[in-house]
């Protein structure tokens, strides 16, 4: 920005300085104000982006002692399916802010993410935040599951829960197909199996306890095995709700 | 001959029908029940059970009465106990989704269920705020303790203080179209009205009729020991309720749906509605709120951000402000 305000000054003071130059017309000054005021607005919006581009850097090339983000998190942030390393792409910054906090914090123990995320300045958390959520979030991606048993409970426990045991639906507190709820409630959609059902895990066995109000935690604590497995599962690829007669 | 055989002739010949069976049985206990109840009434007050003689319209399909009977009946109370039905509580689940049934009358259910859980899209013309039926009647209305229809279904027609007359159930789901919707009702014979009786006849299906079930309406809390404080109510709605349902209480939409409902202000329920009284939105808040962790609150907590509710701007009471 600075270095604008300079470009901009210098023209102007040319004009002034050498007024025996032969006098270039109003149309000159204008147009020299015109080039100097758009230089001004690109160089102040690339800034505004540096943060974005310091994640991108931090993401595809890792920095000093912190690897790359991508050889876990995908070149785009989609996650690792088989390895079970969460999508990052379009969560919310808040969000993936507070777990990288919470992972250096020891609120969140993972023995992969604690110490990578221990190795990142505030400043660095907050660029990588803001990269990931920069990138396009998760599309349906084919048609869904072929139906089975396990896909139905899948499904039901996702859009309606079950009340006999006081549990709500995930969808009510993560929004419709699991799309997240900015900023407090996390996009589950698309996120893989295994990566989902080591989160529910941990909450009941209350390993991870980073929760506001300890909402996930009472979800997780009335669920079984099974239960897990199918709604995990049918996190991978939920479908949007369809429209009765 | 057996039996067996005997019974097989004689159903061919068409000259008798099973239902003889039931008709003949049915009517001695019904004999047995004229003699014996004036008599037991006599040595003491309370008549036994009367003779449960089924009808005999259950033969017409030809079963055994009682094999298909749902079964809630086995709880059914004794007379005496009917008598009272405000103090007794009987145990009721819920049929399944699953056994939901087909044909036009299921899909009477299925489109009642889709009203009551998104009545923005499938009733959007009777309703003038942001609110679904399920944001008060949680789990598709299933749930207990969140006033549920299974429990109400059965509890119709009544007379209400509200309105000072016998009310249809019709009537009383009018009463939340007009009020919690802050809408107007669907004429009684309209899709959407006879859906919705559809869907809560359904889920009441082997419930006894005119019997209070237990997990019925917001089960209300003993009076507080404080006088309910909007002050505390405050710092219990920041604590508890804003991180869902916004700091400026408005709740949250995604994608064009009600995810987080609005408490109070033009797009909540109106001055008129049953939870604009302390006491149902106390009794609502504290066995379902926050959400997933109903009964975490105290009972005086609930009061108070029941009382902070109340105290917020909402639409008016359609009813106020009309000359009678
Ligand atoms: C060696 C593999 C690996 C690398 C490299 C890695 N991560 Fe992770 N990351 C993981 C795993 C595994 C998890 C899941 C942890 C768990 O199960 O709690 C995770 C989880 C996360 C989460 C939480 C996501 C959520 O939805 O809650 C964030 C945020 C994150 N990583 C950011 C980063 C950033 C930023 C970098 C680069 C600086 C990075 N990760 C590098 C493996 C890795
Ligand atoms: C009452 C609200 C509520 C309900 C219902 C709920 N969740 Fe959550 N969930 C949360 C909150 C809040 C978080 C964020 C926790 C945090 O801030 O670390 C969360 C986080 C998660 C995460 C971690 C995501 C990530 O990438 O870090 C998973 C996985 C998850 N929920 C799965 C589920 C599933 C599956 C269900 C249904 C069985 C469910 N949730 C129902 C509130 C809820
Ligand atoms: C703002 C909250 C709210 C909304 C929205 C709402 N209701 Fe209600 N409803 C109530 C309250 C409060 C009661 C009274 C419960 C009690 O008396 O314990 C009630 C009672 C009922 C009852 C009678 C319950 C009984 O046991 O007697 C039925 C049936 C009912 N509502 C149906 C509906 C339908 C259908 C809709 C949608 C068109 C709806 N409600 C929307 C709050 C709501
Ligand atoms: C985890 C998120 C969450 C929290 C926390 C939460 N609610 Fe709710 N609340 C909901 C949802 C979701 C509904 C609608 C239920 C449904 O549709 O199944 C609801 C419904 C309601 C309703 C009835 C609908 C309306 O708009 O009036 C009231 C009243 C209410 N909540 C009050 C509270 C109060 C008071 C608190 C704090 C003590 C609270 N809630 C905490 C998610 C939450």
């Amino acid at each position: 920005m600075p270095l604008s305000f300079i470009v901009a000054w210098i023209p102007g003071s040319r004009i002034r300085v050498l007024p025996r130059l032969a006098r270039p017309p109003a149309r000159i000054t204008s147009l020299l104000a015109g080039v100097a005021s758009i230089t001004w607005v690109v160089t102040g919006a690339s800034l505004a982006h540096a943060d974005g581009l310091a994640g991108a850097t931090l993401a595809q090339k890792g920095n000093g002692g912190t690897p790359a983000c991508m050889t876990c998190h995908g070149a785009q942030g989609e996650g690792q399916a088989a390895a079970g390393f969460p999508r990052l792409a379009g969560q919310s910054q808040a969000y993936l802010l507070k777990q990288l906090q919470a992972f250096a914090g020891g609120e969140r123990k993972n023995p992969v993410m604690a110490p990578i995320a221990r190795s990142l300045s505030a400043a660095q958390m907050r660029d990588a935040a803001d990269y990931y959520a920069g990138l396009p979030g998760w599309k349906q991606a084919g048609a869904p599951h072929t139906p089975s048993a396990q896909y139905a409970q899948g499904l039901k426990i996702a859009t309606e829960g079950d009340w006999t045991k006081e549990m709500p639906a995930c969808f009510a507190c993560h929004g419709i197909a699991g799309e997240g709820v900015p900023p407090h409630f996390p996009a589950l959609a698309g996120q893989p199996m295994a990566y989902t059902q080591t989160q529910l895990n941990a909450w009941r066995a209350a390993q991870r306890t980073n929760d506001p109000l300890g909402l996930m935690q009472a979800v997780a604590e009335k669920m079984s095995d099974a239960e897990i497995a199918a709604v995990s599962r049918y996190l991978e690829n939920p479908s949007r709700p369809g429209k009765e007669k | 001959m057996s039996f067996r055989t005997w019974y097989e002739s004689q159903k061919q010949t068409r000259k008798f029908h099973p239902g003889w069976i039931v008709m003949a049985v049915s009517g001695v206990l019904v004999v047995a029940g004229i003699i014996t109840i004036p008599a037991t009434l006599v040595a003491e007050t309370a008549p036994p059970p009367a003779a449960a003689a089924p009808p005999a319209g259950t033969s017409d399909h030809g079963k055994v009465p009682g094999t298909d009977m749902p079964k809630v009946i086995e709880q059914t109370p004794d007379p005496a106990r009917l008598r009272n039905a405000k103090t007794i509580q009987v145990d009721f689940s819920p049929p399944p989704d699953e056994t939901m049934p087909t044909g036009e009358f299921g899909q009477a259910v299925r489109l009642g269920k889709a009203i009551f859980t998104d009545t923005q899209t499938y009733a959007r013309q009777y309703v003038d705020n942001k609110l679904n039926c399920v944001n008060c009647h949680l789990g598709a209305g299933r749930k207990a303790d969140s006033a549920p229809l299974w429990a109400a279904y059965g509890m119709f027609p009544a007379y209400r203080d509200k309105n000072k007359h016998v009310n249809t159930y019709e009537e009383r789901l009018a009463g939340c179209f007009r009020f919690s919707m802050n809408g107007k009702a669907p004429a009684p014979d309209s899709k959407e009205m006879v859906a919705l009786v559809s869907y809560s006849y359904w889920l009441a299906k082997g419930a006894p009729l005119g019997v209070e079930l237990k997990g019925r309406g917001y089960p209300q809390l003993p009076k507080p020991q404080q006088k309910p404080d909007a002050a505390r109510g405050k710092q219990v709605f920041e604590a508890n309720c804003a991180l869902c349902h916004g700091a400026d209480g408005q709740g949250t939409e995604m994608s064009g749906r009600t995810v987080f409902p609005p408490l109070w202000g033009k797009n909540s329920f109106n001055g008129g509605a049953g939870m604009s009284k302390v006491k149902n939105a106390a009794a609502f808040v504290h066995a379902n709120m926050p959400l997933g962790k109903g009964n975490s609150l105290s009972e005086q907590e609930a009061w108070d951000v029941a009382q902070y509710l109340d105290s917020k701007p909402r639409p008016p009471d359609p009813r106020k402000g009309k000359s009678f």
